[in-house]
This record gives structure tokens, sequence and C-alpha cells, in this order.
């Protein structure tokens, strides 16, 4: 059924059609209307579920853990600097092998306070063992949230996966969606079945600690599934595109890369923008093209090498500093791309943090720049105030 | 000469064979404490001495289902599983306990614990009060009694070790209104049944906090451990008290020794006697005794 609702609403309305057993999340630091969607839902008996509100997102991310290690589905959802509150438990999660998903909303990082979006977050996140997926729209958020469960539970997988989507330009914009019946999604998502879950009648020790003769064969295994995830990805992907008739990409998503010249990369809803003006460049003539890079975790390298191998250029849209060094995600494709034949130049663009809009004057500037041969730069700057420090 | 025989019925709680020291208070208050569980729970354990020594990988000392996260969420862990267990519908058939060192549960687990208290989940809290962080190497935690030289709050030109006193988490517990709260001690094994036993009768959240005498951490032979605590208790030092609903119901009454009878065997705090500016202190741990003693009325 097609309605128009937000970006939150989506999600919220998603995950409960992906029956959860548990929910826990914090209000603040900051938060989003998706866990009080699911409050009143839950209130409203239309999901039946268990919803824990508690004293922190580190406790969230707990109450979540414990939920799913006695054999229950759960979810969380949180933002900035309550997903770094979370991020021990997320790595502890990720190193237990139990599934879960929670949605990591994009915003920036104090200091300074900023409640708006970014992507350095989630970026923090990525050696954390959990599988990151961004999100363009609305609808394809809704989407992956169905297909991250069967993702994270699948027995090949067995590691958490995070849904990030931008804060605000995602969470807070009304869009048409297209919302699955709950028949649809039954039919996609089996209920939960553990491996391994705390039964007394079965028990189990779960969370042993690991001297240095074990350890490093843990961490190999998670790295190996972690990789493997990559096919599983795509997998649910294509069931979910026979299930329901949508494809939105499964680890990249390619939008007129056949022929350019200079692809841009980004991820989450600056795609969005980026298809608009690409569509305005091919109108001039000029043969650029935008890759969405749709899974971040695992990293698609082979299929990143395939298709920025005809390019000129790349350019990265990049929404998170590594700072002190490079932009993080430009930093991987560079990797990815190292020692290929004719490897393109890779431009980091940073640019849409803290919640600056990125705009086509801001794809321009990056356009420009490129081409003068600048590999790293702030673009869409206020020169004002930089002269006036 | 036959060896004399040895009862030991082996339950699915805590087994033997697990790495924890000679005389560990902790060792033999779980083995108790689960005794009295059976079989038929889940255990929730912080980061900390009982993890580290009952769980080895790949070896395990728990006949019961058991999970380890981190130091500090064991009372969130706990509630995630009540919320799974209450939604699969079977929380009355099984019982959510958690443990933690008094490292976990009165300094970095705290908020957890009191928002776990708050929510009203159906968990028994198990703090395992030995006083420091001695899994760690016997640090200074908010448990710590006053005048005690740890690691981190050695006695020293200027110091007569810890300089603050032990904080009062079951005061703080039973204020949250929580149906029941209660020191136990190791030593005293039929009042800690006891505890435990009508703990288990009663729904919601629960919290005991166990004084269990450390070998390593506190300083006094192994064989000593009951000793040591019985002296704890007897003292004035760690009062035997439960509360239901905020209110104090029951005490256990004490000899009323003088604290040096619980003091002067241990080597954490042995500059109180050495010279005469640490025997001066003395008073002052009486002092904390004899409060102990009117406020819960230990001595009537």
């Amino acid at each position: 059924m097609r309605k128009m609702i937000e970006g939150s609403r989506a999600v919220a309305e998603a995950v409960g059609l992906c029956r959860p057993d548990v929910i826990s999340a914090y209000p603040i630091t900051p938060q989003t209307h998706i866990v009080e969607d699911l409050s009143q839902m839950v209130a409203d008996g239309d999901i039946d579920a268990q919803y824990v509100r508690v004293e922190s997102e580190h406790s969230a991310a707990s109450v979540c853990l414990g939920a799913v290690a006695a054999g229950s589905r759960a979810y969380s959802a949180t933002t900035s600097q309550g997903l770094m509150l979370m991020a021990e438990v997320l790595y502890n999660i990720a190193g237990m092998r139990l599934p879960l998903v929670i949605t990591g909303v994009n915003r920036a990082l104090s200091a300074p306070l900023s409640i708006w979006n970014d992507h350095q977050d989630t970026m923090a996140l990525r050696d954390t063992g959990w599988l990151q997926l961004y999100a363009e729209n609305s609808q394809e958020v809704l989407d992956m949230h169905i297909q991250a469960y069967k993702i994270s539970e699948d027995d090949r997988v067995l590691l958490p996966v995070m849904v990030c989507m931008d804060g605000y330009v995602l969470t807070h914009t009304y869009e048409s969606v297209d919302m699955p019946t709950q028949e649809e999604v039954d039919a996609f998502l089996p209920r939960y079945d553990p491996l391994y879950k705390l039964d007394p009648d079965d028990p189990y020790t779960l969370g042993a600690f690991a001297d240095p003769s074990l350890y490093q064969e843990m961490r190999y295994e998670i790295q190996q599934d972690a990789l493997g995830s990559k096919a599983v990805i795509k997998e649910a992907a294509r069931d979910f595109k026979a299930s329901f008739g949508r494809w939105m990409g499964d680890v990249l998503d390619p939008y007129q890369c056949d022929d350019a010249e200079t692809i841009f990369i980004g991820l989450g809803t600056v795609v969005g923008t980026l298809k608009e003006w690409v569509d305005v460049k091919r109108g001039q003539g000029e043969k650029v093209g935008a890759l969405k890079l749709r899974c971040f975790r695992p990293f698609p390298l082979e299929e990143l090498r395939e298709a920025l191998g005809n390019a000129k250029r790349v350019v990265v849209v990049e929404k998170a500093v590594g700072v002190g060094a490079y932009g993080i995600v430009a930093a991987e494709v560079r990797a990815a791309l190292y020692g290929q034949a004719n490897m393109p130049p890779v431009t980091c663009a940073m640019a849409g943090l803290g919640g600056r809009d990125i705009t086509f004057e801001t794809f321009e500037e990056m356009l420009k720049r490129a081409q003068a041969g600048e590999s790293d730069f702030f673009a869409g700057m206020r020169a004002e105030l930089l002269e006036a420090s | 000469m036959s060896a004399p025989e040895f009862k030991y019925e082996i339950t699915r709680g805590f087994l033997p064979g697990h790495r924890a020291c000679a005389g560990c208070g902790q060792a033999s208050a779980v083995r108790l404490i689960m005794e009295t569980v059976g079989p038929q729970c889940i255990v929730a354990n912080t980061t900390g001495c009982l993890e580290v020594f009952s769980t080895p990988h790949p070896e395990s000392a728990w006949g019961v289902p058991w999970v380890h996260s981190l130091f500090e969420n064991s009372a969130a862990v706990a509630s995630g599983i009540e919320a799974a267990l209450r939604k699969q519908g079977k929380l009355s058939g099984v019982k959510v306990l958690a443990f933690g060192g008094d490292g976990a549960t009165l300094d970095i687990g705290f908020g957890a614990l009191s928002g776990m208290f708050e929510r009203g989940h159906d968990v028994l809290y198990f703090c395992m009060d030995n006083e420091a962080y001695m899994n760690t190497g016997i640090q200074r935690s908010g448990s710590t009694p006053f005048a005690a030289a740890t690691t981190t709050s050695p006695a020293g030109r200027e110091s007569f070790g810890e300089d603050r006193p032990k904080k009062d988490l079951p005061a703080i517990a039973a204020a949250h209104g929580i149906p029941y709260v209660a020191t136990a001690a190791m030593s005293f094994f039929a009042d800690l049944r006891r505890k435990v036993k009508k703990a288990l009768e009663i729904e919601g959240p629960r919290y005991i906090q166990v004084h269990v005498p450390c070998p390593p951490g506190w300083g006094y032979e192994e064989r000593l451990s009951v000793e040591v605590g019985k002296l704890a208790v007897e003292c004035g030092m760690y009062p035997l008290v439960e509360w239901e609903n905020g209110k104090v119901t029951r005490v256990r009454k004490i000899k009323k020794i003088p604290v040096e009878e619980y003091l002067k065997g241990q080597r954490r705090f042995r500059h109180l006697f050495r010279t005469e500016e640490g025997k001066a202190q003395l008073p002052k741990i009486q002092e904390i005794a004899d409060e102990n003693i009117e406020k819960y009325g230990l001595a009537d």
C-alpha cells in the first residue's frame, strides 16, 4: 500500500513488520521519531513487543544483547552521541555473534554540539564487526530493515547489521512509500530461530574469555564471515526483488556509470541529489556518473574495482573526516584501487558536515577542483569565516 | 583409618573445577547461592573475578545458561533476558539472575542497576562484595571501607589508605522501593541460603549484597575466610539487614566485638597498627561500626 509518511515512520512500520520481540531505546542524545512511533505502536497493541525504556544507550544495546542471547529478535535506534555511548556494547554484540538490527541515524558528533546530519558517527563504528548499510531514501530504508534482519540472522553471517540513514534529511522528510503487508514480510523473513540461546533445558555458556591461544582465530572467523556476508547481502537484495519487485542495488548501485569519465561516490541521501545533478550534466554532454555505496561493511572491494575500472576520475563525496589523516571512504576507495591498471585518481571532497547542505553548486566545485588536480579538500566552505579566523 | 566420607551433591549450578584462588569467599558464596536457586535459571555475569575464574574458553564451571557481556551492563543484559522471557511466556518458570562484583555494581554499572530497579524487572541481582577491584589487581572501589589500603588507595607517609567511607548501596537500592534488598555474608551460610530462598519467592527487582572475603586482596591466610567474614559482621562493620519495599524488616544481631578484632588480621589494615598515627584512626573505624550498630539496632 502506498502512503505518504515521514522517514522515521517508514522505519518504525518496517521494524514492526519484522515482529521484534524486544525493543529498547533511550530518548535523547539525540533520538528520532522512530522509537516514539514504535512506542505508540506497542501502546496501541499494533505490535506485540516488550518495550524497555532504558536509562542510557549503553543499556539499550545491552538489553538488546540480552534479549537476542535469550532467543528473541530485538531492535534499537539511536544516533550520534548515543551511538558513541553504545560503541563498547556494539563491539561486544558482534564479537558474541548475536544477530541484531539497529538503525544508526547519521548525525554529527560534538563538539561543537550539532544535531544535524553527517556521517562521522557511524563511520567511527566501521570496525566494530557490524555490517553497515546506507539508505538513499525512505523506500530504501524501509526495505533495508527487512533485508537487514534476514542478513543478520543468516547462519552464514550471524553478525549484527546497522542500517544507516541520514538524520533530518531522511528521518524527518515525508516521502511516498510502498508499505508491504504483514503476510508479505512474514513470507520473506522467517521467525528468529537461533542455533544457540540461553535456555535452562539446554544450557550454554556465552561470552567466555579467550586467551592468546584462541582470540586471533575468533577475530579471523568474524572477518571471514563479514567478508562472506557480501554474498548474503546480494542474495537478500535479489530475493527481496523477487518477493517485492523492488531493486535499489545490493552492495553498490551505479547510476549512469557505464561510460562515465567522472564517477562521484556517495552514501545515503546525497546520492539522490547526485543523480539529479548527473542528469543535468548529462544534458550538457558531460559524462558523469553516480555510484551509491550501499554497503560500507563489508567493504565491496572487487565490486568497486569493477565499477570504477573505466573511469578517468573518481570523486568521493565524504561526509566524515578521518581527522589528521584522510576522508574515511576515500582512503578505502583508494586502497581498493591501488595497484590496478589505469587506476583513476580519487579525489576526497569533504562536505555536508554538521548539516551543511550539499547542492549542485557543491558538486560543481568538487568537479572543478578535482579536474584541477586537487586530491583532498573541504567543499562548500564559507570563505568569510575562514578569513575572519 | 578410612578417609571421611565426602558428601557433595553436584548440582546443575556452579560446578567444581573452576580457577578461583584458594579460600575465595566469592566462589563459596556462589556455590551456596546456585545450590539454592537450582537449575531453572539464566545467569548474566559482569566482567570480574567470577567471570574470569569460571569461564576460560573452552571451559565453563556453569551448569546453567550463563552469559557474560561487559563490566557495567549485567543489570541491562539481565533486563533484556527478562524481557525476552516475558515475551516468550517463559518467565514464570525461569529465574533471571545477575552477578556483579562491587566495582561493577557500585561504580561502573551503577546507572544500569538503578535503571533495572526503577523499571521493575523480575531479576535477582547479586553484588559479590570483596570491597575492591580484585580481578585487576586490588584497586579501590566505591565499596572499599575507610582506611583499607589498596593499590590505588595505598597507605603511605601521608595516607592511611582509603579516605572515604564505603558507599551504602543497599540503602540506595532500598530507596528505589524495590520489593527486596538484603545484605548477606558468605560466612553465614544458613542466613545466605534463607535470603536467597526468600528472594526467589518475590517477584520484581531484588538486590542481595554478599560479603565475600578475598585472601589475596585483603591479605590473610586462605583457611580463614569464614572466620574473617564472621568478624566483619560481628563487629558491626558489615551489618546483615533485610529491607522490604524500602523498609528495614529484619537484622541479624551481633556479638559487638571491637573492630580491631576484625582489622588486625588483614594486610590491608596493618598500617593502622604500626604507628601511633595509624592507631589514632582506629576510633574512627569503631565509630563507623557503632553507627551501624545504632542505626540498625544490631546489638539490642
